[in-house]
C-alpha cells in the first residue's frame, strides 16, 4: 500500500473520476421533458444502476438460467454457483457471514418478515428455541417517531396480533432522534428495538451504539432498518451489534425485487419459518414437515435468482469504490445540498450541519406547496421526491403535510446540485412570494 | 407559453390565493347535507367538503358547497374552480360537469373539441395544461372526489327523481 492509497479514502472523487462513474449509468445520459440535461436527485426512492448490474442480470438469463438449488445439470450449477457467490458478496459488503443473509423482495419483506416470524413464534411454533421471541400483553415494542411506514406499520400490526404495547422515541426540533430519555422509553418491558439507521427524511443517522447498549441491557432484540445507510456508507453489521436488519437493493445501485435481511446466526436458527413450501424443506409427510436451516429456512418458492446475481454485483461495485470514498463524496454533496438554507423562505427539515447526516435533504418552501415546487424543478429537468415520503408521523411532528426531498448517490456531481439550488431560488418569484 | 406557463395559469394562481368556498358552513334545516374527507394518498394532501341540497319540485339543487383543506395551488385552485361552477346548479347538472372536468383531465393536454362543454366548464378549462401530468391529475380531482362522495352520503342521489343514471 502507497502512501496515497492510505490518504485516497477520505476524499471526495475528483472530477475525472466522477465522470468515469458516470459514464457507467446509462440513464444519467438521458434528456428529460423537451431535451432537458436530467439532474437525478431522488436517489433515496431509488438509484440508478450501473452498466455492470444491468448485464450481470442479462449474463444471467443469457447464459445460466436455472432452477437454483435443485437441479443436478450443469446449468443448476452454474445458476446456484451465481446465486450463492452474490449472498457472500452482499455478505461481505455489510459484514455479515454468509448464512446471516436471507433473500426478500425488499427491506419492506425483510421487516415483515421478523414481525411474522415473531408473531408465529407467538402462536406456539418454533419450540422452545423460539421462546425468546414469543410476545405478550404487557411486553413493549419500541420503534421511533422517524421511521419510514415501512418500519412502523408492521410492527403495529404485530402489537394488534399479540397484545404487545408499542412505544417510540421522538424526535428533536433539529430532526435527530431524542434519546435523552433512552432508559425510560427501552425497559424491562421492552422486548424490541425497531429503528432506522438514517432517516430517509432528515438524513439524520440514529446513535446505534447507545441503542444497541440499552437494548442489550435488557435483553431486547434489536432491527435495523439500513436501507438509507448501506448505500452510502461504510456499514459493518457485526461490528455495529444489531441482531437483524433489513436492507434493499434498489437503493444501493441494484435491481428492484431484491433485498436482504440480515440475522445473527443463532437467532436466524431460533426463528420459526414465515413463508412455507417448496424449498425451505427437509422431510415432508402428509402430517409434518421439518425445515432446513437459515437462511433457506426463510426462503420458500423459487427465488428472485437474478435479481439477486445483480445485487451481488451492485455490492461489489460500491466496495471496489470503497465505501469511504463514497461517503467522503456524499459529505461534500450533503453540504452542498445544505447551502439551500441561504435562499430565502426556504426551511430544512433535519439537521443543517453536515455531522452525522447523509445527502438527503428535506425542506419546504414558505407559502409555495411541495408539489408546486417539484413542477418548477421537473420543468428544468431536475427530479426530485415530494409528499410525505413514507414518514407521515415525521412530518406530523413538524406540522407538515408534505416536503420536498433532494438526496444524492455515488453518481451525484456537485454541478447537479448547483443546477438545483439555482433552480429552486427562482420558486417563489414564480409563483409571486417575494 | 412555456408548458409551466400553461400549466400554472393566472387564474389557477389567483384561486390558489384567494379560493372561493374554503371554510365549512352549516346545512340549514330542511336541506340534504353530505360531508366527505378524502387524501391524495401521493402526497398527504386533504380536503373536507361538504353540499347543502335543497329539494325541488322536478330534482335537487345544489344550494352550497363548503370545503376546507390544505393542498397544492392545483388541488385548491380547482376546489374553488369546482365551487364557483357547480353552486346553484342542478344536480344533473353538477353531474355532466363532473363528466366533463374528469374527460378534461383524460385528455393528455389536448383539451375538449366540445364547444358547449368547454363554455359551461369556464375557469375549469385553465385546468387543460394539468392534464399533460399524470402526477397533478389527483390534484385537481381532490376536490371532484369529495363532492361527489358527499353527494352520495347526502342521500340526494338516491331521492332524486329518476336515479342516477338519466
Amino acid at each position: 500500500m502507497t502512501a496515497t492509497d492510505t490518504v485516497r479514502p477520505h476524499q471526495p472523487m475528483g472530477s475525472r473520476e466522477l465522470a468515469a462513474v458516470r459514464a457507467d449509468f446509462p440513464l444519467l445520459g438521458r434528456t428529460v421533458r423537451g431535451g432537458k440535461p436530467l439532474v437525478y436527485l431522488d436517489s433515496a426512492a431509488t438509484s440508478q444502476k450501473p452498466n455492470v448490474v444491468l448485464e450481470a442480470e442479462v449474463d444471467f438469463y443469457e447464459q445460466r438460467n436455472a432452477a437454483v438449488h435443485r437441479g443436478a445439470h450443469h446449468l443448476a450449477e452454474e445458476a446456484t454457483e451465481a446465486f450463492e457467490d452474490a449472498r457472500a458478496a452482499v455478505a461481505s459488503f455489510v459484514g455479515a457471514d454468509v448464512d446471516e443473509i436471507v433473500w426478500t423482495s425488499g427491506a419492506t419483506a425483510a421487516i415483515n418478515l421478523v414481525t411474522y416470524a415473531l408473531s408465529n413464534a407467538t402462536a406456539g411454533r418454533g419450540g422452545d428455541a423460539a421462546e425468546r421471541f414469543r410476545l405478550a400483553p404487557g411486553d413493549e415494542i419500541v420503534v421511533t417517531e422517524a421511521e419510514h411506514h415501512a418500519n412502523l406499520v408492521p410492527w403495529q400490526e404485530l402489537c394488534a396480533r399479540t397484545g404487545a404495547t408499542l412505544r417510540w422515541f421522538g424526535v428533536t426540533d433539529d430532526g435527530r432522534l431524542d434519546v435523552s430519555d433512552v432508559d425510560a422509553v427501552i425497559t424491562d418491558r421492552t422486548r424490541v428495538v425497531a429503528f432506522g439507521h438514517v432517516s430517509n427524511v432528515t438524513g439524520a443517522v440514529a446513535p446505534v451504539a447507545e441503542i444497541v447498549a440499552a437494548a442489550r441491557r435488557v435483553g431486547a432484540l434489536t432491527v435495523l432498518d439500513a436501507c438509507q445507510s448501506v448505500p452510502h456508507l461504510p456499514v459493518d453489521l457485526h461490528e455495529l451489534g444489531v441482531d437483524l436488519a433489513a436492507f434493499s437493493a434498489h437503493k444501493m445501485l441494484g435491481p428492484t425485487g431484491v433485498g436482504a435481511l440480515y440475522g445473527r446466526r443463532e437467532l436466524l436458527e431460533a426463528m420459526p419459518p414465515v413463508t412455507t413450501g417448496g424449498s425451505m424443506v427437509e422431510v415432508v409427510t402428509m402430517t409434518d414437515t421439518t425445515y432446513m436451516p437459515p437462511p433457506q429456512r426463510f426462503e420458500a418458492g423459487t427465488q428472485m435468482v437474478a435479481q439477486a446475481v445483480g445485487m451481488g454485483v451492485a455490492a461489489q461495485w460500491l466496495d471496489e469504490l470503497g465505501m469511504d470514498r463514497v461517503a467522503a463524496h456524499e459529505r461534500e454533496l450533503a453540504a452542498e445540498l445544505l447551502r439551500i438554507t441561504e435562499i430565502p423562505g426556504v426551511r430544512v427539515l433535519g439537521p443543517t450541519d453536515p455531522t452525522d447526516r447523509i445527502a438527503v435533504v428535506s425542506f419546504v418552501v414558505d407559502g409555495v406547496h411541495a408539489h408546486d415546487v417539484n413542477q418548477v424543478l421537473d420543468d428544468q429537468g431536475i427530479a426530485i421526491r415530494v409528499g410525505h415520503h413514507c414518514a407521515q408521523p415525521l412530518h406530523r411532528r413538524f406540522g407538515l403535510a408534505a416536503t420536498a426531498r433532494a438526496s444524492a448517490s455515488v453518481y451525484t456531481g456537485v454541478e447537479d446540485i448547483v443546477a438545483f439550488r439555482e433552480a429552486l431560488a427562482g420558486v417563489r418569484a414564480f409563483f409571486g412570494e417575494e | 407559453m412555456s408548458s409551466l406557463q400553461n400549466l400554472y395559469q393566472q387564474v389557477i394562481l389567483d384561486h390558489a390565493k384567494h379560493p372561493h368556498g374554503h371554510g365549512l358552513v352549516d346545512v340549514p334545516s330542511g336541506h340534504l347535507a353530505g360531508e366527505s374527507h378524502q387524501v391524495n394518498t401521493t402526497c398527504g394532501d386533504e380536503v373536507t367538503l361538504r353540499v347543502d341540497v335543497r329539494s325541488t319540485d322536478d330534482g335537487a339543487t345544489l344550494e352550497r358547497v363548503s370545503w376546507e383543506g390544505q393542498g397544492c395551488s392545483i388541488s385548491q385552485a380547482s376546489a374553488s374552480v369546482m365551487t364557483e361552477l357547480v353552486t346553484g346548479q342542478d344536480l344533473r347538472e353538477v353531474e355532466r360537469l363532473d363528466a366533463a372536468f374528469h374527460a378534461l383531465m383524460g385528455s393528455r393536454g389536448k383539451g375538449l373539441d366540445d364547444e358547449e362543454v368547454l363554455d359551461a366548464l369556464g375557469d375549469g378549462t385553465a385546468f387543460t395544461g394539468v392534464s399533460q401530468y399524470p402526477a397533478r391529475i389527483k390534484c385537481a380531482l381532490l376536490g371532484w372526489a369529495a363532492l361527489k362522495d358527499s353527494l352520495a352520503r347526502s342521500g340526494a342521489l338516491a331521492d332524486r327523481p329518476g336515479g342516477s343514471d338519466d
